[in-house]
């Protein structure tokens, strides 16, 4: 019997007395009637193609298709060796690696689609980074991203997963639940405090919309994996120090969809508003079209 | 409800930037290529809507071109596709037609075979017409398709053919253009079928095409 909600995941957890990936495992295991072993090996080949594009992205410049965007990434690795940040290496490196993915992913590198190729930087960057400073071996990253899918399944059986759907929150919003999760699970929190931390993450970016502009998975998304990230490690780190969410998460997800489907539909993928239209969005747009006429 | 995959929110693996316009674009071409199934030498896209509008951006041309020489949808070289094909001539050409999906194609070979598909989202896609015969075909089952003289008898010819095999028929479609003219038949299989039984299906009074499509990876 599919796991439909958080509070039958936390009930089975509590009164099976494992983890969430152990019961990732079991339900992936029933669905696909492959052992255990075999899932862990999908979620690792996963999870090495995760740093593999970060390796690529983190040196290349190659701009997307469009020409706006894919060498900021490389201004973080060189500023942040002059400079280094405020926040210290695990911030650095979340920064980058979500910005590697992420322009990776434009200029039509190889990616994971964590839980779409637009968030695809989140989930990585978080994990892969705390794993490098935090020295965690790589059976327990696959545990954390085991979590992290275990969170954007549920999520997903009630939403689906996409901007045109229910905006960017659907998106990003959930990729940074997701490697909030993760990032619990990794530093050793319970159940409970993994929760939290998906609930926090997703509570606080409730009705980000998704305009993007041309339609291009470029501006304003990019950059955003970045900011996203960031925000993971702030609902991690608060729900590690016992802060509980007030609402419940599943009541949260039933909020993200209501408020997805009180968003316009000019904010929800078409780009017929908000970012899209402003005045910069459509000379790009302009030029974009006569580089495609050409083409 | 069916039951989803963990693998539906931690994959795939897949070259960029959008799992509907680049990664379904592959899964399109592929999917094209598997019911086609002969050497082609020419190969004609017509983008529809947001595919036409936004593919360019997307590589959305480069993933339809790649997933009909069956490259997979994480390959790098997709992204310098057109720089490695040689012998074939492809085309694309770019409309709009609100009566379809936002991301819609269609992809005719050598002039003979035109399949409609669209990219439904997150990388999924649908076949939804073969030669202007309604399909629908999602790429999850090894599938038979076969267009005959409609007539009655028909489906339980078929389908004791394909029991004798001890195969289990997941579900099955039909369409025709009038009564007893011509029509399609869609049958989604458990297990896929081996080349005896098109054989068979083909000796069957008024067949006149079969098919093995074979689902995506």
């Amino acid at each position: 019997m599919a796991i439909l909600s958080f509070s039958e995941l936390e009930k089975k957890c509590t009164d099976e007395n494992k983890p969430i990936y152990e019961i990732a495992l079991e339900e992936e295991t029933v669905l696909s009637g492959d052992i255990a072993d075999v899932i862990r090996l999908r979620v690792l080949e996963d999870l090495l193609a995760m740093k593999d594009a970060v390796k690529h992205g983190l040196t290349s410049e190659e701009k997307a298709i469009s020409g706006w965007c894919g060498d900021d990434c490389v201004k973080l690795v060189k500023k942040f060796a002059e400079r280094p940040s405020l926040f210290g290496k695990i911030f650095e490196k979340i920064t980058m690696y979500a910005l590697a993915t992420a322009e990776e992913n434009l200029r039509m590198g190889r990616i994971v689609a964590c839980p779409t190729a637009g968030s695809c930087g989140i989930v990585p960057s978080v994990i892969i980074a705390a794993a490098e400073e935090r020295k965690i071996p790589e059976v327990q990253q696959v545990n954390g991203l085991l979590t992290a899918g275990m969170i954007g399944l549920i999520v997903s059986n009630k939403v689906q997963l996409a901007g045109a759907v229910a905006g960017c929150q659907a998106e990003c919003g959930v990729a940074s639940a997701m490697a909030a999760a993760a990032l619990v699970q990794m530093l050793g929190g319970n159940t409970g405090e993994i929760l939290n931390a998906a609930a926090l993450a997703l509570k606080n970016i409730l009705g980000l919309t998704c305009d993007p502009v041309c339609g291009l998975v470029e501006v304003p998304c990019i950059k955003r994996n970045a900011f996203l990230a960031v925000h993971a490690v702030t609902a991690a780190e608060l729900a590690l120090c016992g802060v509980e969410s007030k609402i419940p998460i599943d009541e949260i997800v039933d909020t993200l969809k209501i408020t997805g489907q009180l968003m316009s539909p000019l904010l929800k993928e078409t780009s017929l508003g908000g970012l899209a239209k402003t005045k910069t969005a459509l000379e790009l747009e302009r030029i974009l079209h006569s580089k495609n006429d050409k083409a | 409800m069916e039951q989803k995959s963990l693998f539906s929110v931690i994959s795939p693996i897949m070259v960029g930037p959008s799992s509907s316009h680049t990664a379904g674009a592959v899964r399109l071409g592929l999917m094209a290529r598997n019911i086609y199934k002969n050497d082609f030498k020419k190969v004609k896209f017509i983008l529809y809507n947001s595919f036409a509008t936004t593919g360019f951006g997307h590589g959305t041309d480069k993933g339809l071109l790649a997933g009909v020489l069956g490259y997979q949808v994480d390959d790098s070289a997709i992204k310098n596709i057109f720089d490695n094909v040689k012998n074939i001539q492809y085309s694309y050409e770019y409309t709009e037609d609100i009566s379809r999906h936002p991301n819609s194609v269609d992809i005719i070979f050598d002039d003979k075979m035109t399949i409609c598909g669209d990219s439904v989202g997150a990388g999924e896609i649908r076949i939804n017409c073969i030669n202007g015969f309604l399909a629908n075909i999602d790429g999850t089952y090894d599938t038979l398709l076969l267009m005959y003289k409609d007539r009655p008898g028909m489906i339980s010819t078929v389908s004791d053919i394909i029991q004798k095999q001890k195969v289990n028929i997941a579900s099955l479609h039909c369409d025709r253009d009038s009564k007893g003219g011509t029509a399609s038949m869609y049958v989604a299989l458990d297990i896929p079928v081996g080349d005896d039984v098109v054989e068979k299906v083909k000796q069957i009074k008024d067949v006149f095409f079969v098919t093995n499509i074979r689902k995506l990876k």
